[in-house]
């Protein structure tokens, strides 16, 4: 008896659904549209309240418009501009984001694996982090020249960190019953890694993932406003050099819309890799 | 005389803990024949679960030896099945995927890998549940899962670390009848280690009371109530009120000194 309330419980049972549980999901499914609704009003609000200000409180020189940016965005739309600087940001930063998490996550594992090596090497790598990655973009582009190789290892810096600390401490928190269990029903050394270490590190390297990506665009942008000739980062930087201000704010929405985008997918790709969490 | 299926000679373990050195288990010899289902009892920090870890293999002793079916035990011992007191169920993997994982490492192709993790899922009652994550279970049901888990490649000795602890004692009467009935159906050598005296007689053929710190064996009592057995109905017997009362002489002035330290 007890067994078959205890599986029915934790399954969900099929029961009919009852009036009182209708009721409390249409609730959920309203307040959820409330807020939808508010989250477009507030946006809104937000932009009619800077199309009144502009001209009126503040002269559009500083603030430009959102007309004049949404007019900005679809001529470069239409001209091109928007894809070839877009293309070349986003290319900078998967490139970057690709290699710092392939080397972050290979050492990680590594370290995790060999303490003693991971202790002898704690100082220089704790000192390493604490340098500001981006102290580090004058470097790269005397190292790999103003083309977007210095973009991509700006961004490789940040990312890198990043992922090799999530996945050496992930690697560290593994359950030794996990290991010890596997062990003793068969497991090789590569098994253990397989079915164990990785995906047990997983939620810490996913975690590490989420947080680097916008850091990665970051660091392409950082990359391009100091020495680029393309990419969003320098159409900024250049808009700023000539008072453009309705440029500026344009690059700047895409790049808010951008890593908006982004962040959505890898909540999403979250969700579906770490469904077996509670 | 058949060769032991365990056979454990002078095992000590010591370990250095705060600045001195706390003897765990003091000299400790067993013979577990093949086919014997026998209960490890004691008090807590006696170092039963420290022996079933060397058994395992997942500690290493400080003296002595353990043979396990002829082998010496020097390392992770893969010829045991191993039940721990701690959920071992690898939460990222469904029901089916854990129960199938140590056929997984044995190279079992996909198609035999199915046919005998369903019917491992039949025997522990979780038909139906293959899909499902370990999150989505009871802590009991999880039990099963491990249970099958360890069933399902076949080991002939089983090493179980108060596997039931956790569970209701309903659930707990349940999951010792299908214990039993496999041990029966199996053949396999059993041991098993647990807080519950009641537990200890219901299933074991031969209950072993460890003493206090430092761990050593202390007495050792048959239990003479023949199998099939019903755990519902076997603690009515004369039998078990016999064994119950021995055991707990032997048992509680241990508790008591565990008390004091």
């Amino acid at each position: 008896m007890t067994m078959r309330i205890d599986e029915g419980a934790a399954m969900g049972t099929s029961a009919p659904v009852s009036r009182a549980v209708k009721d409390f999901e249409a609730g959920l499914a309203r307040r959820k549209l409330l807020v939808y609704v508010c989250q477009f009003a507030f946006g809104v609000a937000f932009l009619s309240f800077w199309q009144w200000a502009s001209g009126r409180l503040i002269d559009p020189f500083f603030i430009s418009s959102p007309a004049a940016v949404f007019g900005k965005l679809y001529t470069w739309l239409l001209n091109g501009d928007l894809f070839n600087h877009l293309s070349i940001t986003l290319y900078a930063t998967a490139i970057g984001f690709a290699i710092g998490s392939a080397i972050g996550f290979s050492l990680g594992l590594l370290f995790g694996k060999f303490a003693f090596l991971a202790e002898v090497l704690d100082p220089y790598i704790t000192a390493l982090y604490s340098i500001p990655k981006l102290a580090l973009a004058p470097l790269f582009i005397i190292w790999f020249g103003i083309g977007i190789e210095s973009k991509i290892a700006v961004s490789a810096s940040i990312v890198f960190f990043v992922v090799f600390l999530n996945t050496f401490s992930g690697v560290r928190e593994v359950n030794p019953i996990f290991i010890h269990a596997t062990q003793i029903m068969g497991a090789s050394q590569w098994g253990v890694m397989r079915t164990v270490i990785i995906p047990s590190a997983m939620a810490w390297v996913i975690t590490g993932l989420k947080v680097s990506v916008p850091y990665a665009l970051v660091g392409t942008v950082i990359g391009e406003f100091m020495s680029a000739n393309r990419g969003i980062g320098f159409i900024i930087a250049q808009a700023t050099g000539l008072f453009d201000t309705n440029s500026v704010f344009a690059g700047i929405i895409v790049l808010a819309f951008v890593g908006a985008v982004i962040n959505g997918l890898l909540k999403i790709t979250e969700g579906h890799l770490l469904r077996w969490r509670a | 005389m058949t060769s032991a299926a365990i056979s454990i000679e002078g095992v000590d373990k010591r370990y250095i803990g705060r600045g001195r050195e706390v003897v765990a288990l003091d000299h400790v010899s067993l013979r577990i024949e093949e086919g014997e289902f026998v209960a490890f009892v004691g008090p807590s920090g006696c170092g039963k679960s420290t022996l079933l870890n060397m058994i395992a293999g997942i500690i290493p002793m400080s003296s002595g030896s353990i043979v396990h079916d002829d082998r010496p035990v020097t390392a992770i011992n893969r010829h045991v099945g191993y039940l721990t007191q701690a959920d071992s169920v690898l939460p990222w993997r469904t029901v089916e995927q854990n129960v199938g994982l140590p056929l997984e490492y044995r190279g079992v192709g996909a198609a035999e890998r199915q046919k005998r993790v369903a019917e491992m899922l039949e025997l522990v009652d979780l038909k139906g549940f293959g899909k499902a994550f370990p999150k989505e279970l009871s802590g009991g049901m999880r039990k099963r899962v491990a249970l099958a888990q360890m069933l399902a490649y076949g080991p002939d000795t089983l090493l179980m670390d108060e596997p039931f602890g956790a569970l209701d004692a309903q659930l707990k009467l349940v999951m010792q009848q299908q214990l039993l009935r496999i041990w029966q159906e199996q053949k396999k050598t059993i041991v098993f280690v647990t807080h519950d005296l009641a537990e200890a007689i219901a299933l074991a053929s031969r209950v072993i009371v460890f003493s206090g710190r430092p761990g050593k064996i202390k007495y050792v009592e048959p239990i003479d109530i023949p199998y099939p057995r019903d755990v519902f109905k076997v603690r009515f017997l004369p039998a078990f009120e016999a064994a119950y009362d021995n055991l707990w002489r032997e048992l509680s002035p241990e508790i008591a000194k565990g008390e004091e330290l």
